[in-house]
């Protein structure tokens, strides 16, 4: 029993997080620069941190990922960074040649005061930014929020930096998406293009974390949101921002900067939130729902209906972070789940309102927390009051499913034990069936493996 | 692309033909995508084999998340050590000091789980807010009667080199603590053995089978009560130098306890391990014993090595790992099977482990020390690789580039040390250059 030492009593902790659901700032800040062409990463602070966001999202999506650093020395703690970043800059144009770097903070140069704004424009005054070249920063406090707070802040610098607004308006949509999988981006821009909806996503890391192998070390795969998409998105109808907690920050940013009007929508998770993503694609694009993308909602749906008695009355143990977790409780309750346990550690008041909206009336009993001590081990006591039939969440939950003998089906971030996130989508009705033919995988393999010899059945 | 950054062109040396000595021991330039870690890294990695201790990590989470789980050092009983702890700073903290936190969060914890002893990291916030770890810890230690040791890591402080000094302070403040304790004959240390995949078990084996007793392995499935009788060996044996080497001449200087380097990789290099402990003990029988089961378990590998090397004869091979030590012995065990090691380098190697690679390597050979993903990618292709031996930003790199490829850090899930760890060696480097996949696209 590798986690021996959980009891169901619960203890209120006051400075102490163990076993955590979430982790800090800059990998979040990371990750959205992926999904812009032609970037380089910079992490402005200590080696380390650059080193661990690079090996865990190596673990995560198995594929090079590539990231400079400022290599912080005991000098630029207390002099400091100007001279590494500014050095820095330099290196990465002649050495490493990308379009774009985006820099990002870590809690040291936060902590001492460096100022990435005014580095930066140090660095174009001084002549260290080559003709159309381009470096981007957010500030990433790794002690503020958490992952999705960075992923929030680098979009926000994104598009801050590069969205104009020009005389003439685009016939076209921005798509903001929160943190999810190449696979997801990829699946948004099947449906944008079956729905015949134009619109610039971003960020975009499918053909980058998802890269073919090809005999080939490519430091810029094809893949990322481009210069003049992101210079576009000034001129966009209107901005559809998908995740609150990743992308209200960049999507208010357009309104005010280019005066891009917004709304800001669930992840289309499960049938509901799907139904509203479809919806305002068509009013916002002024298009038709095609008949393939009904069926394929009426294909969520029939499956449903065919294994509803598999389903009903479950009771489901969630993690993760706040814009999936919303919308995949919505879709629990719509198969007739009951998503009895829900923690967070990214922080934000809408959190405990949604699920008390989407949970008061169907899973009354329901517990959800999210922000300080909301993590694995509070989970985990929860479940050892009263147990559950499944848990969702990241690789993070293996210990509690391995000693409580719990059918466990993985999403969110990281997973770092199991494939198949890069390549299959959770998002839209086909990603809804993906979700819910893993949920039924599980709980049936279990009854198969466990249930008595007489109840064992061939036909379920 | 330039295939070297100028101002590395120093780091970089071809046998036989580079003019100048390698340069090492530098700090990482500015703007470079390095594969090296900080310091927080190094002592983490370093004590975190230690089950039965509690290790919280003062900072905000990133540290303690990123740290969490990620070394496959086993333990033989409490598993305590897999456990994720974080003071979790927040922004509150970081403005009125994170001192408070810190003695609550550790109170707590020692309750709950009863550790034998803590280690308390400090991580780069921690330095620059001045938090007085060290007076949180000897207050904790008073009330809670444990050691409560501070391990001074704060990121930006150096490489992971220095992580590892911090480690082998906190280290030894443990050692010889325990006075009762009395050793039996012959007994020793291992220093530098971390357990991956249960390869201290092994090398445990080896030892007692030729009458030599272990006290204590730092910090392979490592126990507090166990590091307190550590003073009680007649011998210390490093095999991971570059971690272990100054809590070895510290307790040299302190003890009187003398130290050698070895190393468990590859025939030759274990089976040197086993008869230097065997020869500092000047004792004929244990000798003898060494002899007869190095030679017992030659008879049994080298013919199962010849279908691998049959098949790997001619091969080349890079290495990028973290210590240059460890290189010299992957290059040995490669070329045991047949194989050739045509680029080497490590990320925190010194000068005499690179002088050490360039007399035992061929002509031609590239050392490189605190390389990145281009330079590794270009001496590849230039080299014609078959195989590469690193972690785990290397990985995916060397798929893409389509070659084999075999983790000699962390994420090794086959045992590598000692005779048995030779032959999984030898089958992993042979089932990763030989899949038929890579027949699927052209290089």
């Amino acid at each position: 029993m590798l986690l021996n030492h959980t009891t169901s009593k619960i203890v209120e902790r006051k400075a102490l997080t163990v076993n955590p659901a979430k982790t800090c700032q800059p990998i979040g800040a990371m990750y959205a620069a992926l999904g812009i062409h032609g970037c380089l990463p910079h992490s402005h602070g200590s080696q380390g941190c650059c080193s661990y966001h690079r090996s865990t999202l190596t673990r995560h999506y198995k594929e090079p990922v590539m990231a400079a650093t400022s290599s912080f020395t005991e000098g630029s703690s207390v002099f400091g960074g100007q001279a590494n970043l500014l050095q820095a800059i330099t290196n990465i144009f002649t050495i490493y040649e990308p379009d774009i770097i985006a820099v990002h903070s870590t809690c040291l140069s936060e902590t001492i005061g460096d100022d990435l704004g005014q580095i930066v424009s140090k660095a174009a005054s001084d002549g260290k930014i080559p003709e159309g070249k381009h470096v981007i920063q957010a500030p990433t406090p790794s002690y503020v929020g958490s992952h999705v707070t960075g992923y929030a802040n680098m979009l926000e610098g994104i598009v801050k930096y590069f969205a104009k607004k020009s005389d003439s308006l685009k016939n076209q949509l921005n798509i903001l998406s929160g943190w999810v999988e190449p696979s997801d981006m990829r699946e948004l821009k099947r449906i944008l293009k079956l729905m015949k909806v134009k619109n610039v996503l971003l960020p975009d890391t499918s053909d980058v974390l998802d890269s073919p192998m090809n005999g080939k070390f490519e430091m810029y795969p094809k893949g990322g949101t481009t210069i003049p998409e992101m210079v576009s998105m000034g001129d966009s109808l209107h901005t559809l921002a998908l995740g609150e907690w990743a992308t209200e920050k960049a999507a208010i940013n357009l309104d005010n900067q280019c005066k891009v009007k917004f709304s800001i929508q669930d992840l289309p998770i499960g049938i509901q939130a799907t139904d509203r993503f479809i919806q305002s694609l068509a009013k916002l694009g002024s298009v038709s729902v095609p008949e393939s993308i009904n069926d394929e909602r009426g294909r969520l749906i029939d499956v449903i209906t065919d294994m509803h008695q598999y389903l009903y009355g479950k009771r489901v143990a969630l993690w993760g972070d706040p814009d999936q977790l919303i919308p995949l409780a919505e879709f629990l309750v719509d198969m007739d789940m009951k998503p009895v346990y829900i923690v967070s550690g990214t922080p934000g008041k809408t959190f405990e309102k949604r699920m008390e909206k989407i949970l008061s009336k169907s899973v009354p009993e329901a517990k959800y927390k999210n922000g300080a001590n909301a993590d694995m081990l509070l989970m985990h006591q929860w479940i050892k009051e009263n147990p559950v039939d499944l848990l969702i969440g990241n690789t993070y939950g293996k210990y509690i499913s391995r000693d409580e003998k719990i059918p466990f089906v993985r999403m969110g971030f990281p997973i770092i034990d199991r494939v198949g996130h890069s390549y299959f989508p959770t998002l839209g009705y086909m990603g809804g069936l993906r979700i819910l033919e893993k949920i039924l995988s599980v709980l049936m393999d279990q009854q198969d493996a466990t249930c008595p010899e007489e109840s064992f059945e061939l036909v379920m | 692309m330039e295939r070297i950054i100028k101002e590395r062109s120093t780091q970089v040396h071809t046998i036989g033909t580079s003019a100048h000595d390698l340069d090492c021991e530098k700090k990482s330039l500015a703007g470079s995508v390095s594969q090296r870690a900080c310091v927080f890294c190094g002592s983490r990695v370093v004590l975190y084999p230690i089950a039965d201790a509690l290790h919280l990590i003062h900072g905000p989470i990133g540290c303690a998340a990123y740290t969490w789980d990620i070394r496959g050092a086993l333990s033989s009983g409490p598993q305590l050590h897999r456990l994720s702890f974080s003071t979790d700073l927040r922004e509150r903290d970081v403005v009125f000091g994170g001192e408070p936190k810190l003695y609550t969060a550790l109170t707590e914890l020692i309750e709950a789980y009863k550790p034998k002893a803590a280690f308390v990291y400090s991580t780069c916030i921690v330095g620059v807010i001045g938090d007085d770890v060290e007076a949180v810890c000897r207050r904790v230690s008073a009330e809670q009667k444990i050691d409560v040791l501070p391990v001074m890591a704060e990121g930006f402080k150096g490489t992971k080199k220095d992580g590892y000094k911090a480690a082998c302070d906190a280290l030894a403040k443990l050692v010889g603590t325990d006075n009762e304790f009395q050793a039996p004959p012959f007994s020793i240390n291992i220093l530098g053995d971390f357990n991956l995949a249960g390869e201290l078990w092994m090398l445990k084996e080896y030892y007692e089978k030729i009458g030599i007793n272990i006290i204590t392995c730092l910090t392979g499935d490592g126990r507090i009560n166990e590091i307190r009788q550590a003073h009680k060996a007649s011998i210390n044996v490093v095999q991971c130098s570059g971690s272990m080497m100054h809590l070895a001449k510290e307790m040299e200087e302190k003890y009187g306890i003398p130290f050698i380097k070895v190393s468990y990789f590859g025939i030759e290099d274990m089976a040197d391990a086993l008869y230097e402990a065997a020869g500092f003990f000047k004792n004929d029988e244990m000798l003898q014993k060494a002899k007869d089961l190095v030679s017992k378990e030659i008879r049994t590998l080298l013919p199962a090595l010849t279908p691998f090397k049959e098949k790997l004869q001619g091969k080349k091979a890079a290495i990028y790992v973290g210590g240059a030590f460890k290189a010299i012995s992957l290059v040995k065990a490669l070329r045991l099977i047949g194989m050739k090691t045509v680029m080497v380098g490590s990320q925190t190697g010194n000068k005499d482990d690179y002088n050490l690679l360039k007399k035992l390597c061929d002509e031609g050979t590239i050392i490189v020390d605190d390389s990145n993903p281009n330079e590794l990618s270009e001496f590849v292709k230039e080299k014609g690789v078959d195989l590469f031996i690193g972690g785990v930003k290397e990985r995916p790199i060397a798929y893409k580039l389509g070659i084999g490829f075999c983790d000699h850090n962390h994420e090794r899930k086959e045992a590598l040390a000692g005779f048995e760890g030779m032959l999984n060696f030898a089958n992993e480097v042979y089932a990763s250059v030989t899949s038929p996949v890579w027949k699927f696209f052209k290089r």
